[in-house]
């Protein structure tokens, strides 16, 4: 098997860079639903498939028809009259062996009606081009089984997306900008000898050329927390200063000119990195006094033990503060020097994750080391029920409102698919599909504009020229933004299975006409 | 002015250019089209209807759909991640007259996103198997291959839109398209422009843009958003190694050179296992001498590939906000010109209208000056060429007219130029026979043209 080992570590190469073999993993393991196989619908799925994803199951009713093969690249004219879940499983299968592949020809209401315990069985599912009372059916089942659901929908030039998740833990949120962990501020002993052992003062030229900046930022701040009552440089002036403090460090040659050591220019650059000073992330401290983490119970996911054991460590071993990261950035020095240096935070990194395993009671032992490394970078991602988005009660009045003050914000776009879904509850069809319809819809759809806004008490006004828009598209699904939307659905799930990146939270509108996107927490 | 306006100038224009013969499509499309009832349904809801926020310009008809299925002829540059989604969004739009060009074969570490490729083809040309999954799959689409390197016939199309997977070969197309464009007294021509729209992706990132050439920011305007390529300094590879990527450096740079271990003259091939394996136990041995911990294989051939880690879905959303430029700002205003996407944390886009900068030196038209001392040396003239952040060449060869006579001052892409003109880097400018205001013509990979910088002393 070693073979087809390295075959598929070759043809996975580039997404492995990304999230590495453990997400691989969760991948291959996931069996994600799809409802509806039309072309937001096939994309979606080309996405997760092409990847890997262990298996997918196609849910549909619907025949296929001419217009569906004209937009739909897993439908060919040949299939026209056939059930459009078995069609697009046989063109979406092909795309890799890998993958095992599955449909049932029904419709997602009658399998509501008689077993809806179906989809218990889902990783995940995607439910497209539903239509609100299916969307809340589902919404609701899926709900009560803890299954994310994510709902997507195409609708003319409008991609809108909304995820379903009650508690999502991410781990790896691998950010793009992290601040790195140095203790500067609070050196631990380890730390703090391996300082004492440089004497900047009688070194030699190759040496002092060579000493890491983090070391030289250590000793002269030693020499500024001596010469100012143990406080720190705070502000633009006082860190200026310093950064004069180190300068002045520079070794200079016999003509008095400073050597050319630029060591010491990384250190001088990077003050304000080194004086970042060392806190718990707001997010992280949010998590560690949430509810979930006080109250730890043989029902609660390894991620709130791990974290509760983070918490217990910080009270003790930790003196207030999280586990010691243990990587440093690249930095001018000789290669023992900075190996040395590297090795003392990472070593303090080993022990501190020790200390946070024992404080974890079972198998933990890998996802501690995980976790620690990423400790502040761990993130809960919690979205609302449909339900509680559709509800007059608990509807996000203030959310909607306050973007619908700029009147072209995406906000309208949201409330226009509401008005669309209404429309179709009422007529049974969605407006201005055939061309005779579109003018004499406009005002349909504007009573359904009305009663939307009535209903939940929504003092907003929505020009006249979205629900003409909203006509116009006829409930068209042009492949673009099928693509586009299946591009950002499918990486979304991605995020959802892997445990990797966070997802958004928790509605997502696409406007191709301005190619402008907003994210809302509705 | 509208993409749509552009397409039917340039088609009147095009109608007045003779024709390459073109090769015939393999599998499927015979250039008669299959219909069937209701095929363009959902592309026509936007070209045959009016609506409030189309373009001042566009008038609601049949016309669009016939001259998208019959007439507009795209070119796409690059059959790869972003080429595979590109060509697809293309046919399932209504464009029946796609041409595709890449040098490329298919390689196993293409088919988790090129999703046009299976394994049977692996090692076949890019352009051929996409042309051939998109016409077999499109009923009545023609997508004509060119799985080699092709210039001067970017004047037969309406629109070019690239997938390419490096910055020289952009500022490549961008500068052959600039100088395609035709001036009447000064004023641009609109029939001479031809619309670019160009994409790229790394990991979860991409942007998309939109050049109209001569009108909007072009490559070279922007070339600083670019970042730079990572390069460890030698000092750093060759005696003072921290990072397992330092490691690998040394035995690519430097001790692959010294042991040949595949023979005189074989150079280091990143597509082969075994050199890549040789490559690893050497940098694992070199780690060792350091303690430096991290050295894996994959690490290694990244490194040595400089390989950029890419997924489907990234490709997929880029080429569909690229592409929608295509079609549906057929019938929109083309807004903003300058789109980037991230879905790291949530998903974040963002559209800007990048800026045209004055004194490009890709589009201004405004000469280049180049000041320098006649005694400083030509090496430096030839470092300020590869260096600035605004030029970034790659290796520039320098001709000037002395004494009446066309000179070659330095050139590198032929061994026997290179040797002879060598001496001349270290001569001064003075020495040269070069005057004040003296013109240098500068030829470089960068751009298809030449480019005439003028000379302008200090003292």
């Amino acid at each position: 098997m070693a073979a087809t080992k390295t075959s598929k570590e070759q043809r996975y190469d580039r997404q492995l860079r990304l999230w590495g073999d453990h997400g691989q993993e969760a991948l291959e393991n996931a069996h994600v639903c799809l409802i509806n196989a039309t072309a937001t619908g096939t994309e979606t799925l080309k996405n997760l498939v092409l990847p890997g994803i262990g298996a997918f199951t196609i849910v549909d009713g619907h025949t296929v028809s001419g217009e569906d093969v004209g937009n739909n690249f897993f439908l060919s004219s040949s299939s026209i009259g056939k059930n459009r879940a078995q069609a697009a499983t046989e063109l979406l299968q092909e795309l890799n062996s890998d993958v095992s592949g599955n449909f049932v020809e029904e419709n997602p209401d009658k399998l509501l009606d008689n077993d809806p315990e179906f989809f218990h069985r889902f990783t995940l599912v995607i439910g497209v081009q539903l239509p609100e009372s299916t969307c809340l059916r589902l919404g609701s089942v899926l709900w009560s089984a803890s299954v994310p659901f994510l709902v997507c929908k195409t609708y003319g030039l409008i991609g809108y997306m909304r995820l379903v998740v009650k508690e999502h833990t991410v781990i790896e949120s691998h950010p793009d900008n992290a601040l790195e962990d140095l203790r500067l501020d609070q050196p631990f002993a380890e730390l703090k000898s391996h300082i004492q052992s440089y004497d900047l003062e009688s070194m030699e030229k190759k040496d002092h050329s060579h000493t890491p900046w983090i070391i030289i930022v250590a000793k002269y701040l030693e020499k500024w927390l001596s010469e100012h009552n143990s406080q720190p440089p705070k502000n633009y002036k006082e860190k200026e200063a310093f950064r004069q403090l180190i300068r002045q460090g520079i070794l200079k040659n016999d003509n008095d000119v400073p050597e050319d050591e630029e060591n010491f220019e990384e250190a001088v650059k990077n003050v304000n990195t080194a004086l970042n000073p060392t806190k718990i992330p707001t997010a992280v401290e949010d998590l560690i006094n949430s509810e979930q983490c006080s109250n730890i119970t043989s029902q609660s996911a390894s991620f709130w033990v791990m974290l509760r054991a983070i918490k217990e460590f910080i009270q003790s071993e930790g003196n207030g503060s999280l586990p010691v990261r243990g990587t440093i950035p690249d930095m001018i020095a000789d290669s023992q020097k900075f190996i040395n240096l590297q090795n003392v935070y990472r070593e303090k990194a080993m022990q501190d994750a020790a200390a946070v395993s024992k404080h974890v009671e079972c198998i933990l032992q890998s996802v501690g080391k995980v976790s620690c490394k990423n400790a502040s970078f761990l993130r809960v991602v919690c979205c609302r029920s449909l339900a509680e988005e559709y509800s007059v009660d608990s509807v996000n009045k203030d959310e909607i409102t306050s973007y619908m003050d700029s009147p072209d914000s995406e906000m309208v776009l949201y409330l226009m698919l509401r008005a669309v879904d209404r429309f179709y509850q009422q007529h049974s069809r969605y407006p201005g599909v055939y061309n005779y319809q579109v003018e004499e819809d406009i005002s349909k759809l504007k009573l359904c504009v009305n009663s939307l806004l009535q209903e939940y008490s929504l003092n907003v006004n929505i020009k006249d020229d979205y629900i003409h828009e909203f006509c116009r598209y006829g409930a068209a699904e042009p492949h673009t933004v099928a693509a586009f939307l299946g591009g950002s659905a499918a990486q979304e799930v991605i995020k959802i299975i892997s445990h990797q990146f966070v997802p958004f939270n928790n509605t997502f509108i696409y406007n191709a006409m301005s190619q402008t996107s907003a994210t809302f927490q509705l | 002015m509208n993409l749509l306006l552009f397409s039917l100038f340039r088609e009147k224009k095009r109608r007045r250019v003779v024709e390459l013969t073109e090769k015939m499509v393999v599998d499927g499309g015979t250039g008669t089209r299959c219909e069937w009832e209701g095929r363009w349904n959902h592309v026509r809801k936007f070209l045959e209807r009016s609506g409030p926020f189309t373009h001042p310009d566009f008038e609601a008809s049949t016309e669009s759909l016939q001259f998208m299925l019959d007439t507009c002829k795209i070119l796409v540059i690059g059959a790869g991640g972003l080429g595979c989604e590109l060509l697809k969004d293309l046919a399932l739009s209504g464009f029946c007259n796609i041409h595709v060009v890449d040098m490329d074969t298919i390689d196993v570490s293409n088919l988790n996103r090129q999703f046009l490729f299976r394994p049977k083809d692996v090692g076949r040309p890019k352009a051929d198997v996409a042309a051939e999954f998109i016409n077999s799959r499109i009923p009545g689409c023609c997508v004509v291959p060119y799985p080699f390197e092709s210039n001067a016939f970017c004047v037969e199309f309406h629109i070019i839109v690239c997938g390419l997977d490096s910055i020289v070969a952009r500022r490549w197309m961008n500068g052959m398209l600039l100088s395609l464009l035709v001036y009447e007294d000064g004023v641009l021509d609109p029939s001479s422009i031809i619309p670019l729209i160009d994409g790229g992706t790394e990991g979860f990132k991409g942007n998309a843009r939109v050049i109209l050439p001569g009108m909007t920011a072009c490559i070279d305007c922007t070339l600083e958003l670019y970042p730079p390529q990572i390069n460890f300094p030698m000092c750093t590879i060759a005696s003072m190694p921290r990072l397992p990527e330092h490691c690998i450096e040394y035995v690519r740079i430097l001790l692959w050179p010294k042991e040949k271990p595949f023979g005189d003259g074989v150079g280091l091939d990143g597509d082969d296992p075994d050199h890549i394996q040789w490559v690893y136990q050497k940098s694992l041995e070199r780690a060792a001498e350091f303690s430096i911990t991290g050295v894996t294989y994959r690490l290694t051939q990244g490194v040595v590939k400089r390989i950029i880690p890419a997924v489907a879905s990234t490709n997929a959303v880029i080429a569909g906000k690229g592409q929608n430029p295509g079609i549906v700002k057929f019938a929109y205003i083309p807004l903003n010109n300058y789109m980037v996407f991230n879905d790291v944390d949530g998903l974040y886009t963002y559209t800007f209208e990048a800026e045209r900068k004055e004194n490009c030196s890709a589009c201004s038209q405004v000469p280049q000056d180049l000041h320098f001392s006649p005694s400083s040396k030509l090496q430096e003239v030839l470092d300020y060429l590869t260096e600035s952040a605004s030029l970034q060449m790659k290796s520039p060869a320098i001709t000037a007219t002395v004494e009446g006579k066309n000179k070659t001052l330095y050139l590198q892409s032929v061994a026997s130029i290179e040797q002879r003109t060598r001496p001349n880097l270290s001569k001064t400018l003075k020495e040269l026979g070069l005057s004040d205001g003296q013109e240098l013509a500068i030829a470089d990979v960068t751009t298809p043209q030449t480019m005439l910088f003028r000379l302008s002393f200090t003292s």
